[in-house]
């Protein structure tokens, strides 16, 4: 029954996104606000019935039934039940249901949230929302359908590949889609606007917090991935260039790049029919990501789907979206008119700098990711394409990006001061300058880049602390009077110091890891001991443990630093008798911002086992970086004149504005 | 400056980049060379898995073509003359980075392609509005009329 009822309500949905799809656009073209005002109600209505069809498939998962074939298929009843629950987007169908879901949840948003669109951007954002949704919702209906039954009922259902029984799928899969899908919001406010050929800075005001919205959960989810990827796979890696990563981190640098090109628009007015090129294209790449991932082109570590009727149909779906989008920009992109003049060397400079560089090396990725899968198409023959060619074309464009992001928010609008912002990062240059010669000086003689590396990264980040300083004063004046200039910044200053602060910090983590790290790989027996650097590792034994769905045999290790001990590494391995599977779990000590990484290898019949052990020297502030990006985020997304939904004016100016 | 003495007391201590599947009997005894195979494998494809390289892949294939990149490099060939025994024998798909060939083309000029297009275009953008505005709205000797300049001094004026 609760199967049913589920499939029943998707059923719903899709007919009222039918109706919203369309209704309102009439609506908006007859000028009729009767017509127009339905698409609020429906896409409240239509979040009601799609969360009604999630609620009964999580059900049927928590319930363990498994006369529904998904259920059976990726369930099973001796499941902790975390597991049952993220189990429901583990597999293809559940994760189709969790995208249309958050889909349904940003077109609600929209509705509550948008009092004060303008009746007919409203009407249109949401119609434009509900053609995405209405596609969606045929194709899990046609091509994915969650809530199929199986006659007669097995009794125990396949369970979850293990790998996939982990915190991670708890938040990791959420976070991403609430990014992919937070795009469509940006996509359909570009369709909107080229329907009906109008844009102003208001526009880029109402996009702008929606955009912020779906780069931090983007900035987490990706973050989250790969710290996951990290202590899961064993081998201590976090970012892989795996295509699945790269389809994440394509619609992220295109968001970056809107983001910060729609700063341009809602100031200055320029860039215009730019920003609006990359609302479609930040969208068409977190379609192409969902494609890339769910069509089964590519079958990796991440991809469980593989039906060439699915792959049609979203291809299909890609064609419609992208190409439509696309046709569209170049009919009626013309009609829009461009304004706001600035001299190359300004803050409007400085950004379309950074969407030029953002934008090349996303495409150094979407190329990377893409062209082995063409020329297979088109020629048959096979190439790789992984990790060595994108450190050798990723790295280079996103090198400019680096040196001149503490530069870009010192310049000032329209017409900018190339040398005193060259003063006042004076300081951070030099500090930048300290730092290649102190570690210089220390590697004796090692790989040149290494010192630079840590320069820049020193760069980014004092870069990002002079401009609070500067604004601040807080050389100049007194500390009381500098804390209360900091309290009267814009918050959205305060998001962009520390956004690029993040920005260095990730920076830091990934030269410290790639470049410090050390590694020892032996085979130990109970009694000996393993040291890197100043650890000792004492292995105390081999046990076995039971645990719910699984037998694990876990590895004890004493660790002492400079003889003293500081604790216990417990890695292990799972075996999980309902699949035939194992899983290798990794043990973690964290130092400060490096870690100790453990992991373990198969017993030999001697009794000994091979381990590997990993130094990694600051490897935390890799995804920590990522956390203070998202801060920033959320700082600049409580910005008064940036709150979701209400950009009006404030009562009166505060006292302390500096000026900009 | 806490973040540069650790950096500092972690470079004196530097041993070797990070590293993964390589198993303890593959490890070579002279470092310099077991360095050289180390770097080597991350550039070469497993190409039993999903976008692994040798470095990092538990497969047989891998654990099979690291020993052999040791064993050539044992017998002295060069890094290149490995690679060429290997693209021989296995196709170029072992390449983690393909080489730069007629097929290849579009891969590896395809991105700096988007930068220089793009910055040709902005660069020609420019010149047409600025074009535009001279012939628009500039008197014939080139100077700027009282009403202008004062909106020009208005509109350089800091916010």
């Amino acid at each position: 029954m609760i199967p049913e009822l589920g499939h029943y309500a998707l059923v719903l949905a899709l007919g009222l996104a039918l109706v919203q799809a369309s209704v309102p656009l009439y609506g908006a073209r007859t000028n009729d606000p009767v017509l127009m005002s339905v698409a609020g109600p429906t896409a409240l209505a239509q979040f009601g019935f799609v969360a009604i069809a999630f609620g009964a498939l999580v059900a049927c998962y928590v319930t363990s039934d498994f006369s529904v074939v998904n259920v059976f298929e990726n369930s099973h009843s001796a499941k902790p039940l975390i597991y049952k629950i993220t189990g429901v987007w583990g597999n293809h169908e559940g994760s189709m249901m969790l995208w249309v879901l958050i889909l349904s949840v940003f077109g609600a948003l929209v509705a509550l949230f948008g009092a004060n669109l303008p009746a007919r951007l409203k009407a249109n954002v949401l119609a434009v929302q509900s053609w995405i949704a209405s596609t969606f919702y045929l194709f899990i209906l046609l091509t994915s359908n969650p809530f199929l039954r199986l006659s007669p009922a097995p009794l125990e259902g396949r369970d979850l590949n293990p790998i996939l029984q982990d915190p991670g799928l708890a938040i990791h899969p959420p976070l991403l889609y609430l990014g992919y899908v937070g795009l469509s919001i940006s996509f359909s406010f570009a369709i909107a606007a080229l329907i009906e050929g109008r844009i102003d800075a208001a526009w880029a005001r109402w996009v702008r917090p929606w955009t912020l919205l779906a780069w931090m959960f983007l900035t987490l989810g990706i973050a989250m991935g790969s710290y996951w990827a990290y202590y899961t796979l064993g081998w201590g890696g976090w970012w892989f260039w795996d295509p699945v990563e790269n389809a994440s981190l394509m619609p992220w640098i295109a968001g970056t790049a809107l983001l910060h090109s729609a700063v341009v628009m809602e100031k200055r007015e320029a860039l215009k029919v730019w920003t609006i090129l990359l609302a479609i294209l930040a969208f068409s790449l977190s379609l192409i990501g969902t494609f890339l991932v769910r069509s089964g082109v590519l079958t990796s570590v991440h991809a469980f789907a593989s039906d060439p009727m699915r792959g049609v149909f979203i291809l299909m779906i890609l064609i419609l979206f992208i190409g439509g989008g696309l046709a569209l920009f170049a009919l009626r992109a013309p009609v829009l008119k461009q304004g706001g003049l600035f001299a190359p060397v300004s803050r409007e400079g400085a950004l379309v700098l950074n969407n030029l560089f953002l934008v090349s090396a996303c495409a150094a990725v979407f190329y990377g990711t893409l062209y082995p899968l063409a020329l297979e198409a088109v020629t048959g023959s096979k190439i790789s394409v992984g990790a060595p060619f994108f450190n050798a074309t990723f790295g280079p464009l996103f090198l400019p990006l680096l040196i001149a992001a503490p530069f870009g928010p010192l310049l000032a609008w329209k017409r900018g001061d190339l040398l005193g912002v060259a003063q006042r990062l004076l300081g951070a240059a030099t500090l930048a300058v300290i730092v290649i010669a102190v570690t210089f000086a220390a590697e004796g003689g090692g790989p040149i880049l290494v010192p630079f590396a840590f320069g820049l990264a020193a760069f980014v980040i004092t870069g990002a602390v002079t401009d609070l300083i500067e604004r601040t004063a807080l050389l100049k004046v007194s500390p009381r009077i500098a804390f209360a200039r900091a309290r009267g910044l814009p918050r959205s200053t305060w998001g962009t110091a520390l956004a690029h602060l993040g920005l260095g910090v990730t920076l830091l983590g990934i030269v410290g890891e790639t470049q410090l790290g050390a590694e020892r790989i032996a085979e130990i027996k109970p009694g000996q001991s393993i040291s890197l650097r100043h650890y000792d590792l004492h292995f105390d034994g081999l046990a076995n443990r039971e645990g719910p769905n699984y037998r694990e045999l876990v590895g004890t290790f004493t660790v002492s630093r400079n003889g003293e001990p500081i604790g216990v590494m417990q890695p292990s391995k799972r075996s999980f008798p309902s699949r035939g599977t194992a899983t290798s779990e990794q043990a973690l000590m964290t130092r400060g911002a490096g870690q100790l990484y453990l992991a373990l290898g198969e017993p030999n019949p001697d009794g000994s086992v091979a381990v590997r052990l990993y130094h990694k020297p600051l490897v935390l502030l890799i995804w920590l970086g990522a956390v203070v990006m998202v801060i920033g985020g959320g700082l600049s997304l409580s910005d008064r004149r940036l709150r979701v939904g209400a950009p009006r004016p404030a009562k009166s100016q505060a006292a302390m504005q500096p000026a900009e | 400056m806490h973040i540069v003495r650790s950096i500092v007391l972690a470079l004196t201590l530097l041993t070797a980049t990070t590293a993964f599947a390589v198993q303890p009997d593959e490890v070579l005894p002279d470092p310099a060379l077991e360095a050289r195979a180390r770097s080597l494998s991350k550039e070469l494809r497993c190409m039993v898995c999903q976008n692994q390289s040798i470095d990092d892949s538990d497969a047989p294939l891998a654990r099979d073509l690291r020993l052999l990149v040791r064993e050539r490099m044992k017998e002295g060939d060069s890094d290149s003359q490995i690679v060429d025994f290997l693209v021989a024998r296995y196709g170029e798909f072992v390449l983690l980075k393909p080489r730069l060939a007629p097929h290849t083309i579009l891969l590896w000029f395809g991105p700096p392609a988007v930068l220089v297009g793009g910055a040709f275009a902005l660069l020609l953008m420019a010149r047409r509005r600025s074009r535009r505005n001279t012939t628009a709205t500039m008197p014939a000797g080139g100077e700027l009329t009282p009403a202008e300049e004062a909106r020009l001094a208005k509109l350089l004026k800091p916010e």
